[in-house]
């Protein structure tokens, strides 16, 4: 065996920087003040919309409020959003594709066509369905972005059930006398999740998109929240005067959504790379 | 290539190479060859001569490095690899010194390959006839507009009936054996001095192996040299002019066929004819030769029967109308080629399939028409092993795990009796921690009979249990159950598809054909007078030594 030779710089490039760009975020969304001393809803209209400087590294807005720390600890409102409904998501995507899987015909048949009638409609415009319904809110943020990721997570379960559930080792467990409800918590269960990681970290980042394009709208956490979308919202009717309202918090919610691409493809080699 | 005259006539070309100018010496020749692949030797110092016309067999088990030896002499060792040698002559010219396009020309016009799976060396998106074209167009074998007529030829000389509309399908479409033929159609479509064919009747059945074995046979007579590679002494026992066998990237033995399987010279040649179950080796132990202790079926103790069982997957009859016995301590052997049935018939008996009519009953009571909440408490009386114990394992558990799931135990007896039954399939209780993918095919196969012994069961039905196994491993492993059932009294299914093995290991046979029992009996008796036309076809296809 040889030693592993060190990765060529674009690989390591490729590695380190969404590895960095996470664990900052991560850390904002964790401990902002350790980022910034700034409070983000303290206003200053004498200050407003200044520049990038001494004072304001990032600028402020209209309100004269600090653009960094909005920024900062907007990370916890648009990243727990995604967080949640991630979560949320998934628990519910893994649960219904499993009872699909293991369904008699009939109601397989019926949750799968839901499952893609579902899917037909762009993520973000399902969400804004079900915000409609439920009323704006942080919560109905959660879950209407929750609504629109199930079918995604449900139908990979669902095909992964498939080929679990006529594995050889089922099979097998069956001849040893195994209840069903054993066969599936002691090894369908455990078996189909392998996917899940990948999936769920491109997830997340399509969940803060969604997450934010939802506050954009005005649906999600309510002002004077630091929250990206929102922040945008505002920072819209000021583009002219003030790009650096509008562009911070669009950087950190490009540079989330493209970083955790990037590992989730990442994972993804890796998974598939793996030999069974 | 002044070796070659200009491409040859068609009749020239079916008929063999007599045509040709003979190359002076052998065809091919190797003095020292060495292949490693990133430090680690794969072949060691191997030194083969082939003679126009001749067949030479390397035999060996996996890992042997006989695989690289055959694609090193086709230049095709692969990325990574390091080949050396201190003498390497194809056709008279010197290999060490050939650059791709050397190795290009040669492959197929010189030495055509066949590969053990047609199915993944032929191009699934092409006809069989546009793969054999192909061939033809490269060496520029023939003049493009006879090119399809001679495709047709070579089909028909491959034995594949109905040409005409055989070249206008793809491999898919075609049985094993088909495949099989059509690849060697293409290998041989430049008329080529030599063949290499690694394990090409490995994946067949009996018969369609025996067909193929007399068409290679064929081309031998037409004057061909052939490099045939085989894991099977038997195989290769009828055709092989010389016999090299190979060990460790070694040749640990090579002499003219007759003498190296009658009089063999070393212990490794020795121990695998030894090794090798047949109706000679009943009643003795294949790893040592000493006789075993065989359970005396007891008549009055039935413990598995099955009454005119039928069951159908679509519109097709997979089982018709099969009935069998089995008594405690006895061994019922299953035999018949791919498609007939047996696997499914084994689901039947483990009640993973409900028949669509007939009965199963176990101790002489209800089993296949118990509803599942029923039968739980009882199955595990009855277990199975299979043949590819990787696929029958949970891809996460640890061996330990998985030999502790049929328990039905105390959390602390667990473990000792996990310990205990690893103890007497001859494994070190390490092997507990392990996962199986770290452990080999025969370890492996180790595990899977622990697994099954644990709940004590009075019925073990194997399904091809040996098959994915080196014969020396396959020894061990039979020798394993031959044990066991002494010990346990255990009754066994076997079903296999090789007849020496079940000749070997059972006390009475069935003979399977689409979905029907042909023929049963005592197994002695079914196999020296086999009565059925079906039984006697396969019986006269067993390759013998």
């Amino acid at each position: 065996m040889t030693a592993p030779a060190l990765p060529r710089p674009p690989a390591l490039l490729g590695r380190l920087v969404p590895a960095v760009v996470l664990v900052v975020i991560g850390l904002a969304v964790v401990a902002p003040w350790a980022l910034t001393g700034a409070d983000p809803l303290a206003a200053d209209p004498v200050d407003a919309l200044a520049p990038p400087g001494a004072g304001h590294w990032l600028g402020s807005d209209h309100l004269g409020r600090d653009v960094l720390a909005r920024v900062v600890h907007g990370a916890r409102h648009s990243i727990s959003i995604g967080v949640a409904a991630t979560a949320l998501a998934v628990t519910c995507g893994v649960l219904l594709g499993l009872a699909a899987g293991l369904s008699p015909k009939w109601l397989d048949e019926a949750l799968a066509r839901s499952f893609d009638v579902l899917s037909t409609l762009p993520e973000l415009l399902l969400a804004l369905l079900v915000v409609a319904i439920t009323g704006p809110g942080t919560g109905s943020v959660i879950f209407a972005i929750a609504v629109a990721q199930v079918p995604n997570y449900a139908r990979v379960i669902r095909a992964q059930t498939f080929v679990v559930r006529r594995s050889g080792y089922v099979e097998q467990a069956v001849t040893f006398g195994r209840s069903r409800l054993a066969i599936t918590g002691g090894h369908v269960l455990p078996n189909v999740l392998g996917p899940i990681p990948v999936l769920a970290t491109i997830g997340l980042g399509q969940a803060v998109i969604a997450g934010s394009g939802l506050s954009f709208l005005g649906m999600g956490p309510q002002p004077p929240a630091a929250e990206w979308g929102a922040m945008l919202s505002e920072a819209r009717n000021y583009l002219r005067v003030a790009w650096w309202e509008a562009l911070f918090p669009g950087l950190a919610i490009t540079l989330t959504v493209v970083c955790l691409t990037v590992a989730g493809r990442r994972l993804q080699r890796r998974f598939e790379g793996r030999t069974p | 290539m002044t070796t070659y005259a200009g491409p040859p006539s068609v009749r020239e070309g079916l008929g063999g190479s007599g045509h040709r100018p003979p190359p002076p010496g052998p065809l091919l020749a190797v003095e020292d060859l060495r292949v490693s692949f990133g430090g680690a030797d794969v072949v060691r110092g191997l030194s083969l001569s082939i003679a126009p016309g001749e067949c030479v067999a390397i035999v060996g088990e996996s890992g042997s490095g006989k695989s690289v030896t055959a694609r090193t002499l086709l230049g095709l060792a692969g990325p990574g690899s390091t080949v050396r040698a201190s003498a390497f002559g194809v056709s008279g010219r010197d290999a060490l010194a050939f650059g791709p396009a050397d190795w290009r020309r040669l492959r197929g016009r010189f030495a055509g390959l066949v590969l053990q799976d047609a199915l993944v060396s032929l191009d699934p998106l092409r006809t069989i006839g546009a793969e054999i074209a192909e061939v033809l167009s490269v060496h520029d074998v023939v003049p493009r507009a006879r090119r399809e007529e001679r495709v047709l030829e070579l089909l028909e000389a491959v034995g594949v009936p109905d040409p005409a509309a055989r070249a206008g399908q793809r491999p898919h479409q075609l049985s094993g054996g088909l495949r099989q033929r059509a690849l060697i159609a293409s290998a041989i479509a430049a008329d080529p001095q030599l063949i290499i064919a690694d394990e090409p009747t490995t994946a067949l059945d009996v018969t369609v192996q025996a067909q193929i074995l007399r068409l290679l046979a064929g081309r031998k007579a037409a004057g061909t040299a052939l490099l045939l590679i085989s894991h099977d002494l038997a195989v290769v026992a009828s055709i092989a002019d010389r016999i090299l066998v190979m060990k460790d990237g070694q040749i640990v033995e090579e002499g003219p066929a007759r003498e190296v399987l009658t009089t063999p010279a070393h212990d490794y040649t020795n121990a695998l004819l030894a090794a090798v179950p047949s109706a000679a080796s009943r009643g003795t132990r294949l790893t040592t030769g000493a006789p075993r202790t065989r359970p005396t079926p007891n008549p009055s103790a039935q413990v598995l029967a099955g009454t005119a069982l039928a069951r159908s997957y679509g519109s097709r009859r997979v089982v018709d109308n099969v009935s069998f016995t089995l008594h405690e301590g006895e061994t019922l052997g299953i035999v018949g080629e791919s498609g007939s049935g047996k696997t499914t018939l084994a689901r039947l008996a483990l009640a993973l399939l409900d028949p669509d009519s007939g009965r199963i009953s176990l101790h002489q009571r209800q089993w296949s028409h118990l509803r599942e909440r029923a039968r739980r408490p009882l199955r595990p009386r009855i277990q199975l092993i299979s043949q590819n114990p990787l696929d029958s394992f949970d891809p996460r558990h640890t061996v330990g795990r998985l030999v502790a799931e049929p328990l039905r135990l105390p959390r602390a007896r667990r473990r000792a009796r996990v310990l205990d039954l690893l103890d007497r399939v001859g494994l070190p209780p390490e092997t507990a921690a392990r996962h199986p993918r770290e452990l080999s095919g025969g370890q492996r196969q180790r595990v899977a009979v622990a697994r099954a012994l644990g709940p004590r069961p009075d019925v073990l039905v194997c399904d091809e249990p040996v098959s994915a196994l080196d014969v020396s491993i396959q020894a061990q492993v039979l020798d394993l159950l031959a044990d066991l059932q002494a010990e346990y009294g255990t009754a066994l299914v076997f079903i296999s598809h090789d007849l020496g093995v079940v000749h070997h290991l059972a006390d009475r046979v069935l003979v399977m054909k689409d979905g029907r029992v042909v023929e049963e009996g005592d197994v002695r008796e079914v196999f020296t007078r086999p009565r059925h036309p079906y039984t006697r076809a396969l019986v006269a296809s067993v390759p013998r030594m």
